[in-house]
């Protein structure tokens, strides 16, 4: 027998002491639960579970127990130190999520404070109406037909049956370009696009004009001198007045919803038979006639609206463009489009159409479709 | 047109109320505009009295006063010791006596003007009401004292003052198209009443044209744009007869102001029949009437105290002693009758439709007259308005009808419309059997034959309108009613939906629309001044302006040619109204005047050879369609988020690639110089090569002599090339999922040479390789030397493989290689 070999024989360690183990296990739980951040979790991790650590330090000296006592001692001190990060990885994950938390709100926002700060944009409300006006009838199958504002007046009156003689084109009521004798003028309605396309599209024709047109009129709350129209015509094989009716109620459920149409007898020079046709008052549905207890301002009470003339064409028309008109006929109807929005959306004055207030063209917005 | 409806019921009987009257006038087409009561504007008590007593009570105001017992029957207070039953009233007119009849408001009328009578002390009695003088209760113009009332009226105290004095009537104010001219007359409303009644009419008109005479008051014409010309004599006229009160009342519920018994009678005729007639004083005729054009130059007084100098296109009524008269427009004043007229020559003619109205027109005198010779008179009713109008003059008047008349000229033959049978049920799209035809043409006066499939008819002499076989068929179908026809909607074959320059319109729109500009319309008048102040050179495309003849202020005389203008305009009116953070934008025609000379007039019988048509669209100015916008103030104003951003140049130039983007194009851009804008701010914006247009900040001297905001910026093009140049269709790559390479390049140029150039030269350097570049700063100072700047650009390329470092770097050093070569660029270290 010998004695103890202060070199070869392994030395009972202090510090793997279960007891002392237990003690930084210990310190090192009560360290990660006092934890109030993740970086005091850090800190606590560099301590007692980093490399420099007593568990990490203990654990280095289990080569100097004696072999048999190894085991135990790595099982010891891995066990210990298992625990120890498992309660900082917990600790971390109820950290995160606490921080998270709070982050949140912090980084709360009024989420009611204005965010549209570059200017809000809009469409002058009769380009908007008149394109939903065009829509109605290229979704029936129609085509849009345009045409030069500056037109030869062959194509405004000539060809429009307006007799020479005709005061509507005397310089009271048309726009003349100077000149007069050279025949160019501002044009008064829609109508020379109508000439237009039954001159240089193939037939049955089904188109809509819509535009600009031109009078020598007053400047005032319900009458400018440059206005819009929507101008419809058809020129097709057996064409009726039945189918000008259909077509005219039809536009105007589109447009106003549940309402009718009716047509008045008038003259244009243009159409023979010629009717203007009147609206069912869209607000009232005629409740407000002779009413005085609910007067409707949208029709005046009168029940209907005047809304534009109509009528079959005139066969002298379809002559001038070379049509025959024992096989065919047609019609054709026109509106104003600033009068519509004008009882449509309650505008009161027709001035601020054209005076460009950019509060007149943002009050409908997508409103008018 | 007013139709007073006593009027139109006396000269047709009708079943029908005022109210079916008028919706079915207006079913007709003779739409009643206004449905007046006729008569004094007066609510409440308004009753006769008596002036039972009176005391006149000096005052210390120098006037004097009446005490006045007045007996207004049931509405009398009881009698007391001191009065019998009666009211007592105050008055301050001495211009009637005890037991006269007077009109007297009660407390409770509420007199014209909104003047309420009430009971009130005054003058130390209590007057208990009004007696009122002509002008107050709206009888008349009368304030000469109290209306005393004739008592051989009948008038009895306590009766309704009203209703003893005044007929109060209905009347329909109607809208009478211009092809009804005989709805310009009574008996023709009350033809079209009769026939939607159903019920016979019976025209108090109905004679005939006697054959030409000339025993009367010599007539001559010489002029066939008169076609006949009755002339009736009276003598032995008194001049002091009134006028009735039931005609001068129903000429003034028609419109028309009572002035004499000639006058009045014959506007009466011609309100009844729709002739204009005219009365002449025989005394101041000198020599035959000779109706001719006038010779240019020649003058005549008329009626109104105008001297009215005639053209050569104007018709005269003359006699020996020069022009008499504006035939069918209005009288001489030489030859008018006056309260001396004891012999009266009557005018009943026919003048041409055309003539009277370009005459009307010419000298600015719409009258009764011309309103009715513009539209067309029946023709064959001058003899028969002309002798009920001297039969009334007679009756009203005395004196008689010379048995000698002057007729002169003749009735034209009735026209014949052929039409086939099958045509009105055709065109009315509803089943409207032959019978119905004919039996409705002939309620309205036509004379029809039926021949087989087809009809002819054969209008009424006061229905020039019923002319073509589609005249005939409105009159059945306003007839038959248009609301009894059904609705039907016809197919039309395939459409193409909008074009595609239709769509790029709408998508341009709303785009910049959503990119925060708001549209705004102008008028399309512009002043030279204006584009003096634009500062435009003499030879600048945009003074080639079209003139207009006519007008609506002289001051703005041309057709715009550019919108900037109206877009300046649009400024002003919103910072006026403390608007001044604005981006607006217009879209409109504008007009460039070419020497195109004058349209042709292509016959309208057919179509017009390509060469007319061609002719015609070589002779219109050009007329491209503009997009315009402008910014000023703040884009994006402080707030809660920071600082104010200023609109400056870059948002007009946006609102210009916005545009483009809208329809798949890329503006290419390049500092340039034109007016309006600022020398060193403007850009010239091209497609395809093609200049567009311009953007920019405005230059100052614009600025201020428009009063625009400073720093105002603004962008004009032509949206018409735009829409041209669009691309269609497309190709879409396959996309790369290769790694990206990314290499910057800062490089020194001089201070002129652009940005965009150099990245255009970078961007062919690189090759295929590249897939983007960006310019990422601009530098400018010491360390690149004066004269200089450093444009640093981010280049990013990608290929279908992964490249290696050394092919970017590559392709980076191509790319730099053209910008040093063509714009001197150098590295920055």
């Amino acid at each position: 027998m010998s004695g103890p070999h202060d070199n070869v024989d392994p030395q009972p360690v202090a510090a793997l002491d279960p007891e002392v183990v237990a003690g930084y296990v210990d310190a090192a739980l009560a360290a990660v639960a006092s934890s109030r951040t993740t970086a005091e979790l850090k800190q606590a991790r560099l301590e007692h579970a980093g490399d420099r650590s007593p568990l990490a330090l203990a654990n280095r000296e289990i080569g100097a127990l004696p072999p048999a006592a190894r085991k135990e001692a790595g099982a010891r001190t891995g066990k210990a130190r298992g625990r120890v990060n498992q309660a900082i990885s917990a600790r971390a994950t109820e950290l995160a999520a606490q921080e998270l938390q709070q982050a949140l709100r912090d980084e709360r926002v009024d989420m009611t404070l204005p965010v549209r700060l570059a200017p809000q944009g809009a469409l002058h409300p009769i380009t908007a109406l008149m394109d939903d006006m065009c829509d109605v009838f290229v979704a029936m199958g129609w085509e849009v037909a345009e045409g030069p504002e500056l037109e030869a007046e062959w194509y405004n009156f000539d060809a429009l049956n307006v007799a020479p003689d005709h005061p509507a084109r005397a310089l009271q009521d048309t726009l003349w370009i100077d000149p007069p004798e050279h025949g160019k003028l501002l044009r008064t309605q829609t109508s020379p696009v109508q000439i237009r396309a039954l001159l240089e599209r193939d037939l049955p024709l089904y188109v809509v004009s819509p535009g600009k047109v031109f009078r020598a009129d007053e400047y005032d709350a319900t009458h400018l001198p440059v206005f819009h129209q929507l101008e419809g015509l058809v020129v097709d094989k057996g064409i009726s007045m039945a189918d000008l009716r259909g077509t005219l109620d039809h536009f105007a459920r589109a447009m106003f919803g549940d309402v009718r149409t009716r047509m008045r007898p008038h003259h244009f020079p243009f159409t023979e038979p010629s009717a203007e046709v009147d609206l069912e008052c869209f607000v009232c549905h005629g409740s407000s006639v002779g009413n005085p207890d609910a007067p409707c301002r949208t029709c005046r009470s009168e029940g209907w609206i005047e809304w534009g003339g109509c009528g079959i064409v005139n066969p002298r028309v379809l002559r001038a463009c070379g049509i025959d008109a024992a096989v065919y006929s047609g019609f054709a109807f026109g509106m104003g489009v600033d009068r519509t929005v004008m009882f449509r959306n309650n505008a009161p004055d027709l001035r601020d159409f054209v005076e460009g207030d950019i509060r007149f063209s943002r009050s409908l917005l997508g409103g008018a479709r | 047109m007013k139709a007073p409806v006593s009027w139109l019921r006396e000269l047709v009987s009708l079943p029908v109320t005022d109210a079916e009257m008028a919706d079915s006038f207006t079913r007709a087409g003779l739409t009643v505009e206004r449905v007046e009561t006729t008569g004094p504007d007066v609510t409440g008590p308004l009753v006769i009295g008596r002036v039972l007593s009176l005391v006149e009570e000096p005052q210390k105001n120098g006037k004097t006063i009446r005490y006045c017992r007045v007996d207004v029957g049931g509405h009398n207070d009881e009698a007391t010791d001191e009065y019998p039953a009666s009211r007592g009233i105050v008055c301050g007119a001495l211009n009637f006596d005890e037991g006269d009849l007077v009109v007297v408001a009660l407390p409770g009328a509420v007199l014209p003007g909104d003047f309420a009578i009430a009971a009130r002390k005054t003058y130390g009695h209590i007057s208990d009401g009004m007696i009122c003088a002509e002008d107050e209760i709206g009888l008349g113009d009368d304030h000469d004292g109290i209306l005393v009332i004739d008592p051989t009226t009948g008038a009895t105290p306590g009766d309704d003052a009203l209703d003893a004095l005044w007929s109060s009537d209905t009347v329909f104010d109607m809208e009478v198209t211009t092809d009804l001219g005989y709805c310009l007359s009574l008996r023709g409303l009350a033809r079209e009443a009769a026939i939607a009644a159903r019920v016979p009419f019976s025209d108090p008109y109905d004679r005939s044209m006697p054959s030409p005479t000339s025993g009367g008051y010599p007539v001559e014409l010489e002029s066939d744009r008169c076609t006949s010309f009755v002339a009736l004599t009276i003598e032995g006229f008194d001049p002091d007869a009134p006028t009735p009160s039931w005609m001068s009342q129903r000429l003034l519920a028609s419109g028309v102001r009572s002035i004499s018994l000639p006058v009045d009678v014959t506007n009466y005729v011609m309100l009844e029949s729709g002739q204009p007639l005219h009365a002449y004083d025989a005394a101041q005729l000198q020599g035959p009437i000779r109706v001719r054009l006038a010779s240019a130059g020649e003058q005549l007084r008329t009626l109104d105290g105008t001297v009215r100098t005639c053209t050569a296109d104007d018709l005269l009524i003359t006699d020996d002693s020069g022009a008499i008269g504006l035939a069918g427009v209005m009288g001489g004043e030489d030859t008018e009758v006056t309260s001396s007229t004891t012999a009266i020559v009557l005018e009943a003619a026919h003048f041409d439709a055309a003539s009277v109205s370009r005459t009307f027109r010419r000298h600015g005198l719409p009258s009764e007259a011309s309103k009715r010779f513009e539209r067309t008179v029946d023709p064959r009713v001058p003899y028969a308005a002309a002798r009920r109008a001297a039969e009334l003059l007679i009756a009203h008047g005395g004196g008689e009808l010379r048995a000698e008349e002057t007729v002169v000229g003749s009735v034209p033959e009735r026209h014949r419309i052929n039409l086939r049978t099958g045509l009105v049920a055709a065109i009315l799209g509803a089943p409207i059997e032959a019978s119905d035809t004919v039996r409705i043409l002939e309620a309205s006066g036509c004379q029809v034959t039926a021949m087989g499939d087809s009809l002819t008819v054969c209008a009424p002499s006061w229905r020039p309108d019923l002319h073509d076989p589609y005249d005939v068929v409105e009159e059945v179908g306003r007839k038959y009613g248009y609301d009894r026809i059904g609705l039907r909607i016809p197919v039309p074959p395939v459409g193409g939906g909008l074009t595609r320059t239709q769509r790029g319109r709408r998508a341009v729109m709303s785009a910049v629309a959503a990119a925060g500009f708001t549209e705004v319309l102008s008028l399309p008048f512009i002043a030279e001044t204006e584009l003096d102040k634009l500062h435009l050179t003499a030879d600048d495309p945009r003074r080639s302006l079209v003139r207009l003849a006519n007008p609506l202020s002289d001051t703005h005389p041309y057709l715009r040619t550019s919108l900037l203008p109206g877009l300046f305009a649009a400024v002003a009116k919103n910072t006026s109204r403390s608007l001044g953070d604005l981006a607006l934008f217009e879209h409109g025609t504008v007009f460039h005047a070419t020497d195109g000379g004058a349209v042709p007039h292509p016959d309208v019988t057919d179509r017009p050879s390509d060469e007319d048509l061609a002719g015609i669209e070589a002779a219109l100015p050009a007329q491209p369609e503009t997009l315009a916008a402008l910014v000023c103030g703040d884009w994006v104003a402080a707030g809660w988020h920071g600082d104010a951003v200023e609109a400056d140049w870059t948002h007009v130039v946006a609102f210009a690639e916005t545009a483009a983007s809208a329809v798949g194009l890329q503006l290419a851009r390049r500092n340039t110089e034109v007016m309006p804008w600022h020398p060193g701010r403007c850009a010239e914006l091209s497609v395809n090569g093609q200049v567009l247009g311009f953007a920019g900040e405005l230059h100052p001297e614009v600025i201020r002599e428009f009063g625009l905001p400073e720093r105002t910026c603004a962008v004009e093009f032509t949206l018409g090339a735009l829409l041209a140049a669009a691309p269609g269709g497309g190709s879409i790559r396959a996309l790369s999922s290769f790694p990206l390479a990314k290499e910057d390049v800062a490089l020194i140029v001089d201070e002129a040479v652009a940005a965009a150039d150099v990245e255009a030269a970078l961007r062919e350097g690189a090759g295929e390789l590249l897939e983007e570049i960006s310019l990422f700063d601009v530098y400018r100072g010491d360390q690149v030397g004066k004269g200089k700047k450093s444009l640093a650009f981010a280049l990013r390329f990608r290929a279908d493989r992964t490249l290696k470092d050394a092919e970017a770097a590559t392709a980076r050093q191509a790319a730099v290689a053209v910008a040093a070569d063509r714009y001197g660029a150098v590295q920055r270290a």
